[in-house]
Parts: C-alpha cells; structure tokens; sequence
C-alpha cells in the first residue's frame, strides 16, 4: 500500500468519460462541494479543497486511488470522505449503512478520469 | 432602464456599506475583537434586503399570524396566551434569546417550541402542537420577535452546563457516511465556498428563519436536521433531547450576538 494502491479495485480499467460524469455529480461524487476543478458546466464549485486541475500531472494513478479510497490513511485529519470504507463511521444514516459512497467500478472510472487532468 | 438604475445604486449602497464593515472588521482585528458573523453577514445584498425590510420579509407574515394565535382563546381553559402574558412588547421581550432554558418545576431544558407546548397543555389545556406546524412556528415567530435587536443571553443556569458539554461534543463528533463534524464546516471552514454556498458561522440568530429552500418559515432543528442529512448521518428523531442539547450549545458560542428572527436565509 504505502503511498498508492496501484492495483485496479475491480481488476479493469476505468472509464474517464463515465469518471468525469461523477466528479461533476453533486449527490454522486460529491467532489465539487469541496473541490473545484475543469468542468465549466458546473458552476457551484467549492474551495474547501485544492483545485483538481493537475491532479493527474501530480500523482500517478494509485496515488490518485489511495486518495479516494481512503484519504485519511495519508492525513489522519483529513475532512476528505473516505469514498470506499465502511468501518469506524458513526451514526450513518440507515439508507446509506455498509454501503460504500462510491463503488469499486466507480472509483475506477473516477480515477481513470483523474489521471486526465494533465494541467 | 429604471430598474437597471435601481440595481445600480442599490449595489453602490450596499457595496459601500460592505466594504466599511470589512475594513472596520480589519481595523479591530489585531484588538481581540469579535469576528463572529451572523448568516445574515454572508447572504448577498438582494436578501439582506429582503430581511430588513418587514413589508417584504415573508417571515412577516407568520408573525402576523402568530400575534393572532396570542390572542386566541383555545383549550378547555378557554385561555389566549395574552390572557397571562399580556402586552408580547413587554413580556416577551428578550425571551426567545434565552431559550433553550429550564422552565420553573422541570429536570430538563426545553426550547422555545417546547416552552410554547408547555403553556398550551398546561395553562390552556390544549392539546401540544404538532412538530414544525404552521401555527406553532408561527407563535414562535412573533414570540422571537420581540427579542429582535436583543444580546443572545443564555441563562446562567448550572444545570445547563452538561447538556452544553452534550451539545458541544456532538458538534465536534464527526458522524454520518461522509464522516464530517459540524466544527469541520462552521468552524474550520466557515466563510469558504461549498458547491458556491458560503458556509456560515451556524449561529442561531435568526430562528425560525424563512427560507427561500424551504419556501417556508423552519425552526433551528429543522436546519440541523438538514445539515445532518447532509452528510448522510442518522437524524435524531424529532424531539429528541440531542437537539435541544445542540441548540444550547449553539446559543452559547453566539452569547451576546445580536436576535434577527424572523432572518431569512438562501
Ligand atoms: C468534504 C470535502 C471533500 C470532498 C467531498 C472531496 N474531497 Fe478530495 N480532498 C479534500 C481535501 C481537504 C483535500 C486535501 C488533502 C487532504 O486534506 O487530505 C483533498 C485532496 C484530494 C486529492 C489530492 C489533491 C492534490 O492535488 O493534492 C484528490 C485527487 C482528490 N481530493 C479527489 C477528490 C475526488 C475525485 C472527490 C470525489 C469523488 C473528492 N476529492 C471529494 C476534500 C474533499
Ligand atoms: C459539509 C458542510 C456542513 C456540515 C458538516 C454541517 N453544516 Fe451546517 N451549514 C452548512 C451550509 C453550507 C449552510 C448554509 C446553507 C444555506 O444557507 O444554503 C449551513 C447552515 C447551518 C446553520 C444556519 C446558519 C444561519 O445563519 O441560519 C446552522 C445553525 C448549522 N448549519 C448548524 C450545523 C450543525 C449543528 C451541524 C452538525 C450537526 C452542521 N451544521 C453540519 C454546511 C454544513
């Protein structure tokens, strides 16, 4: 693991077209509430986070996995969701219980969509 | 053309008067003053506006309605609140800033809604109101009121101090799918930009506020309740002490802000 999980979650290859679709989602990926990133169309974005333009000029894919998966395994403070952990949550809604935010096959189009964004 | 013009100086107005609060925000920094901004603080000028001025704040309306319940005889006592408070001006005024408190003869505090159920089962033998009804935010409406322009001033009540401790712990607990705490957002990163929307402070100055969201008049719980859906957390059941407990712990961290309600929000 250390700083990546370079193997895909699903054993297959994303799809950035499907990923970028749920980055823009703001009940899906819900990463424009915080992020702000090169999706014009969108144009409540947040900036809680760092702009995800260059995301993929800044890490390579299982940098970028990690990072959805679990950021808190880099920064145990981190306020990022961990998009594919079910355990040490609390008071999760019952519609959303062991249920993942994100899918494995999801997470994989997300990241196939961040290593896109070369600048 | 004329309503362009409007626009025009209504934005000089408002962007003159803006920019002497943020320099007067700047000029007291560096002394340790308050930089604790109501919601109000962080809505754009059109809704400032809207709030300000009592012919087109639709929270008007409800208080409006709610000085008509004051004085409406219900309940097997046949009794109008006015019958035992009299003038609202005078006897009401400063108690929505003080509430959530512990009435007189009860273990455990109660907010405004539930001081308002207390007199309506107790005194006017009327059956309590339903939850977030129309004619119970109403009452609270024009009840809140009264207090407007006053110091949010909670009781000095020992016996509120563990439910604040309550309060304040479930603030900071992060909690829900997307593992987020209150603090995280209003405190942390109050004033930064979710999906557009400015994050407030989250001080309850304004409750119940009209929201254009909701296009309806809320009361502070319901807003909690949103914010806890928000990050896919368990809400509380209607009713429950958690509320009341974070509702406490809220009026204390805004001690001395100053009432607004009926405030209306985006
Ligand atoms: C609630 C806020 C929040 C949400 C929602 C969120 N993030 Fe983040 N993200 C952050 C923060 C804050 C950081 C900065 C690093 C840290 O604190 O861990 C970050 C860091 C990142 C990074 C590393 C950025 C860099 O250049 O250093 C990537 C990539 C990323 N997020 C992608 C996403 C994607 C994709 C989504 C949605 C599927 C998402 N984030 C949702 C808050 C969020
Ligand atoms: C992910 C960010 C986030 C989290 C976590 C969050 N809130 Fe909020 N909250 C907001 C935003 C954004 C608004 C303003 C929304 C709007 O007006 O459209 C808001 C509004 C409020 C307000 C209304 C403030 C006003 O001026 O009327 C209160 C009170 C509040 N939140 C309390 C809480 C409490 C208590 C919790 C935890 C149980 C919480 N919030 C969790 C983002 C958050």
């Amino acid at each position: 693991m250390g700083d990546a999980i370079p193997r895909s979650l699903t054993g297959q290859a994303g799809d950035a077209k499907r990923g970028r679709a749920i980055v823009a989602n703001r009940s899906v990926g819900l990463c424009l509430l915080c992020h702000s990133g090169p999706i014009a169309e969108e144009r409540f974005q947040g900036d809680l986070a760092p702009s995800l333009a260059g995301a993929g000029a800044r890490w390579s894919e299982g940098q970028l996995r990690l990072r959805i998966v679990d950021a808190s395994r880099l920064n145990a403070d981190t306020i990022m969701p961990p998009y594919y952990r079910t355990t040490g949550l609390q008071r999760v809604a019952q519609a959303f219980e062991g249920k993942t935010v994100l899918t494995a096959a999801q997470i994989e189009d997300v990241v196939a969509y961040l290593v896109t964004l070369k600048d | 053309m004329r309503a362009r013009y409007f626009a025009i100086a209504l934005f000089l107005v408002f962007g003159a008067s803006f920019a002497l609060a943020q320099s007067q925000g700047q000029s007291q920094r560096g002394s340790g003053a308050d930089t604790r901004r109501s919601g109000y603080q962080d809505m754009g000028p059109a809704l400032q506006q809207m709030q300000d001025d009592d012919t087109a704040n639709p929270g008007m309306l409800f208080v409006q309605q709610g000085s008509k319940l004051w004085s409406a005889r219900v309940g097997v006592a046949g009794k109008a609140c006015a019958d035992c408070h009299g003038d609202a001006a005078t006897s009401m005024k400063g108690v929505a800033a003080r509430y959530p408190a512990i009435p007189p003869g009860a273990d455990r505090p109660v907010d405004l809604e539930g001081r308002i159920d207390l007199c309506r089962t107790e005194r006017q033998q009327a059956p309590a109101f339903a939850h977030d009804s129309q004619d119970s935010l109403a009452l609270q409406a024009f009840v809140a009121a009264q207090s407007r322009g006053q110091p949010i001033a909670p009781p000095d009540d020992p016996r509120l101090s563990s439910w604040r401790v309550q309060g304040e712990e479930i603030y900071r607990r992060r909690q829900g799918q997307l593992n987020l705490s209150c603090a995280i957002c209003h405190d942390e990163n109050a004033g930064k930009k979710l999906a557009g929307v400015t994050i407030p402070q989250a001080h309850p100055t304004g409750y119940p506020v009209y929201r254009l969201e909701w296009q309806g008049l809320g009361s502070l719980r319901r807003r909690l309740r949103n914010c806890l859906f928000g990050i896919r957390a368990e809400l509380y059941p209607v009713g429950a002490p958690e509320y009341v407990a974070l509702e406490l712990y809220l009026m204390e961290r805004a001690k001395g802000m100053t009432m607004e309600a009926p405030a209306v929000r985006p």
